[in-house]
């Protein structure tokens, strides 16, 4: 079928078959590859996107229901700050090691942004509750439990003043 | 301690944040699922659904005429080509003198399947989505055989046998130490302590699952391979020569961003041979990635032992002798360091850092109808270590000692390294004593008793455990190696290019695939030469640009890589100091180089390493006579041992008394990594692989069917992955001793998480049912284990 949907701010028509997975219509028709695909059973959340501002496993979504909706992906996330530095989670991924392999990073991030919306300053057991739907084999999530909470305080901290 | 203050700002000792980051924080990666080639097509692979079956006709017709499909590829075809089978790394010979049985492993099964997942056809199509039709309608006849998936099972004699010339399923009858002198002391022994355990399967579920894209150019008659590996130049090696016969240099392989290995993509597998065949037989380019579900059978598995254990004591609970008999599975076929694992990289871990004065160790590796095992991190120790620290905890709970004072009783003290162990190994350098107080102390281990109480009134069990190890990294020196087995060297390279600006560029052997080894390496590389990292790039993973290396297992990265890249950083250093006595009128052995300068040593006649650089390329004041010109320098490093890290891990746990279920509340691990290059990255390593470790003991099993053979843990909706909320904020630390023998002391850190956790965590729990007369829980302690297991307890009897 045709699409017509926002894609990171751009306007995006393009045409795929009715059972296209969301994931797989960003990462082979857009070549938007930084989102991942780590099982076949919606359990790992490397494929984490945003639609409509809310964190979705778009291996669960079919391309064709996200027409006419505005998606954001991992390529998309620093931008969305207004500078072309990293988002503030990005950021905070990065100054406390919350990433090794990186593939789940994608996921685990723009998990982590959705959640430090509406959660300025969680503590670790609330961040660890929330990454439930991600797998990482890495880190032990100690460092992205500590990400996810320097993150949320740096995504609200211009808004307090 | 190390004095690890570091004088560089990015140089030894310094935590500075990674270099690797921001292309995975931006989406930026390149992982070989994300590569489009001109013209690619796609494979999908038809796998068995049965354990075991004699395998008849395939008639790939159906499949053939399928739209888009290109090719349905069989066993039939590759033996057409006369393409070689899968290759085992490691040749090891059993106690009566004889070569490990070492049967044919087909690229597609020939004959029969042997485990459920054994591929048997290829299908390669125009898109995925006709591959994946296509792949359903090869109608592949099977005569279903009797299967055997467990080890217990499948030395029986009435056992299904895998394979005709390996009868009763054994690959290889092992042994290693003295068996005359452990009869000995168990003869005279004052008292025995036993043990029967499991060390339960594992599947090493990287989160990026593994995939291969192939292409062939007839042009220049070259061929490459981009995949998921760990060792590209192993698989270029171990494929090209004896599997597709491709002379080396016409074949690159490249592994470009992995993410995560965990030893699962450390081997040669089947998979990359036939998506390399099927480019070069249809001229199109061939990707193939593997889904999770069938990762799951086509991943070598990890651990799959049954053990028994003995311990003769005297009367003060000293260690006499040690006796272990292990039953390991390898699986349907040899995966690439299959038969090494359970023998090599265990037995000598069983001293542990007791100082047992006689060990005898015999392991029996048995085939059965289930995926190959192989390396999973830790490989070998985890399983030595969940033997030895259990059986430990048992002798002292049947002395009536208490658990620490029997280990400080046994154990090896600083000043008694170097230590030669009864099996094989010296340990060079190591304070286990100093782990283990340091360990009890962060633990507040003196303070446990007052929280048992207060656990015992909110109606829950709580214990605490302790697991003191040693492990064995950088598994060498190649000669020795050779002669126990392996079929290749286990030295490493690395290559430093100092370009004219002073910029350098360091190509490595090793790979990294989370282990941070671009920041790693070029803090090194910064230390040595006095350049900020910014100024350093590390390259690897591709056999067209880095020279001949092992890759990135068995913790041995930085302690072979890394030697190897300081001893390049030295002929550099070296060659520098020539240019500048040259240049400042000196002596050569006048001239220093410190802090990225040479110095004439006594004066102020300096020259910076950028100037050096650039007069190697623009020779103009350089001794042209006896000097090339030039920058670059190549080291091979065979290392002269293992190196030992180790430490002490304390866990503890409550249990609920209705549900059985574990919930792990503190974690303390202090360890013994030798030097620390990037103290971040080193806890991050401990981090992982302690979670990895506190998988096994609470959630992780890849439980088979006997009566079908199915894997009945086959996703991760069956296969318990530790999640975010199963674990406390751990605490760790390191205690280090220096190597002796690796040229910057270091000793490795990648797998000790994975080899302390399982033990320290299963002996809390045992501890916290001891009062119910409970003395041994096989792992996972899953809910329902550790219910029946309370069920079927005696009555409460005296806690400890």
């Amino acid at each position: 079928m045709d699409l017509m949907l926002e894609v990171n701010g751009q306007t995006v028509r393009a045409s795929a078959p009715d059972e296209t997975l969301l994931v797989d219509f960003l990462r082979d028709t857009l070549g938007l590859t930084g989102t991942h695909v780590g099982c076949d059973t919606s359990q790992c959340g490397a494929c984490v996107v945003h639609v409509d501002g809310r964190a979705v496993k778009s291996c669960t979504m079919l391309a064709a229901s996200a027409d006419g909706s505005r998606v954001l992906t991992i390529e998309g996330l620093a931008a969305t700050t207004g500078g072309n530095d990293l988002h503030p989670m990005q950021r905070a991924f990065h100054e406390n090691h919350g990433l090794q392999c990186g593939f789940c990073t994608p996921g685990m991030v723009m998990t982590a942004v959705a959640y430090a919306a509406d959660h300025a300053a969680p503590d670790e057991a609330d961040v660890r509750a929330a990454l439930e739907g991600n797998l990482c084999r890495c880190t032990g999530y100690q460092n992205i439990v500590a990400s996810v909470i320097a993150g949320a305080a740096a995504m609200h901290a211009g808004k307090e003043a | 301690m190390l004095d690890n203050l570091p004088a560089n700002p990015t140089g030894i000792g310094a935590s500075i944040l990674r270099k690797e980051d921001r292309r995975f924080l931006t989406g930026r990666g390149n992982y070989v699922a994300d590569l489009k080639r001109p013209g690619m097509t796609f494979g999908v692979f038809v796998r068995s659904p049965h354990a075991h079956a004699s395998l008849g006709a395939i008639d790939t017709e159906a499949a053939r005429v399928v739209p888009g499909v290109l090719a349905v590829l069989t066993g039939a075809d590759l033996a057409a080509d006369e393409v070689g089978g899968i290759p085992c790394g490691w040749g090891i010979t059993g106690r009566d003198g004889q070569p490990m049985k070492e049967p044919a492993h087909p690229a597609l099964a020939l004959g029969k399947v042997r485990y459920v997942g054994d591929a048997v056809a290829f299908v390669v199509a125009e898109t995925a989505e006709a591959a994946r039709q296509a792949a359903d309608v090869v109608e592949v006849a099977y005569d279903v055989l009797p299967s055997v998936v467990n080890v217990l099972d499948a030395v029986r004699p009435d056992a299904p046998v895998l394979f005709d010339e390996a009868p009763g399923n054994l690959c290889c009858d092992w042994e290693m130490g003295d068996r005359a002198a452990v009869d000995a002391a168990f003869a005279g022994a004052a008292h025995v302590a036993r043990l029967s355990l499991v060390n339960n399967r594992l599947v090493g579920n990287p989160m990026e699952p593994r995939a291969a894209v192939a292409e062939y150019d007839p042009a220049g008659d070259r061929t490459t391979l981009w995949t998921t590996s760990q060792f590209p130049h192993v698989v270029r090696l171990l494929m090209g020569n004896f599997v597709l016969k491709i002379p080396q240099h016409k074949l690159r392989v490249v592994a470009p961003d992995v993410g995560g290995g965990f030893g699962v993509k450390q081997f040669h597998y089947a998979e990359e041979a036939v998506v390399t065949w099927a480019a070069r037989r249809l001229g199109r380019a061939v990707k193939w990635v593997c889904e999770r579900s069938e990762g799951f059978i086509s991943d070598a598995h990890g651990r799959d032992h049954v053990t028994e254990a003995e311990m003769a004591l005297d009367e003060t609970g000293k260690f006499l002798a040690l006796r272990v008999s292990t039953l390991a599975n390898m699986g349907g076929y040899l995966s690439t360091f299959g038969p090494n694992i359970p023998t090599n990289l265990y037995a000598p871990l069983l001293a542990g850092v007791y100082t047992t004065p006689a060990i005898h160790c015999e392991v029996k590796c048995v085939f059965t109808n289930t995926v190959p095992v192989d390396a999973y991190r830790g490989a070998g120790r985890p399983e030595a270590t969940f033997v030895l620290e259990r059986l430990v905890d048992v002798c002292a709970a049947e002395l009536g000692m208490d658990r620490i004072a029997i280990r400080r009783r046994n154990m090896i003290t600083a000043d008694a390294y170097p230590y030669q162990t009864p099996v094989m190994v010296q340990y060079d350098s190591g304070d286990p004593v100093g782990c283990m107080d340091r360990a009890l102390e962060i633990a507040d281990w003196a303070g446990f008793p007052a929280r048992r109480e207060a656990a015992a009134r909110r109606g829950v069990y709580r214990g605490i455990g302790i697991s003191t190890y040693i492990e064995a990294c950088g598994l060498a020196p190649s000669r020795i190696a050779i002669r126990l087995g392996a079929r290749g060297g286990l030295y490493e390279s690395a290559a430093i290019r100092v370009h004219p600006t002073g910029h350098v560029t360091a190509l490595m052997g090793t790979h990294s695939h989370g282990q941070g080894h671009e920041t790693t390496f070029a803090q090194i590389v910064s230390e040595k030469l006095g350049v900020p990292v910014e100024n350093v790039d590390i390259v690897f993973g591709d056999t067209d640009r880095v020279q001949f290396g092992m890759g990135t297992y068995g913790s041995r990265s930085l302690v072979v890589g890394g030697t190897a890249l300081s001893k390049a950083a030295d002929k550099i250093i070296l060659k520098g100091r020539k240019i500048a006595a040259h240049q400042m009128e000196a002596a050569i052995d006048d001239v220093v180089f410190e802090g990225g300068t040479f110095r004439v040593a006594g004066t102020d006649r300096t020259r910076s390493f950028e100037e050096i650089s650039l007069s190697a390329y623009v020779p103009a004041d350089f001794p042209l006579e006896i000097l090339e010109p030039g920058l670059e320098e190549q080291a091979f490093y065979d290392p002269v041992n293992f190196t030992y890290p180790g430490g002490a891990h304390i866990a503890e746990v409550e249990i609920d008394r209705e549900t059985g279920s574990v919930r792990l509340v503190s974690y303390v691990a202090v360890d013994d990594v030798g030097t620390v290059i990037n103290p971040m990255i080193v806890a991050g390593q401990l981090h992982g692989g302690i979670v990895q470790g506190v998988g096994q003991a609470l959630c992780e099993n890849a439980a088979y069917d006997e009566g079908s053979g199915q894997l009945v843990a086959g996703s991760f909706m069956d296969y318990c992955m530790p999640r975010a909320d199963m674990m406390p904020r751990m605490h760790v630390e390191t205690h280090n001793t220096r190597c002796s023998h690796t040229d910057l002391g270091t000793k490795g850190c990648g797998e000790m998480g994975t080899i302390g956790s399982p033990a320290a965590v299963t002996n809390a729990i045992v501890n916290a049912l001891s009062g119910l007369g409970i003395t041994h829980v096989d792992m996972p302690a899953s809910p329902n284990r550790i219910w029946r297991v309370m069920q079927t307890a005696q009555l409460p009897q005296a806690a400890e």
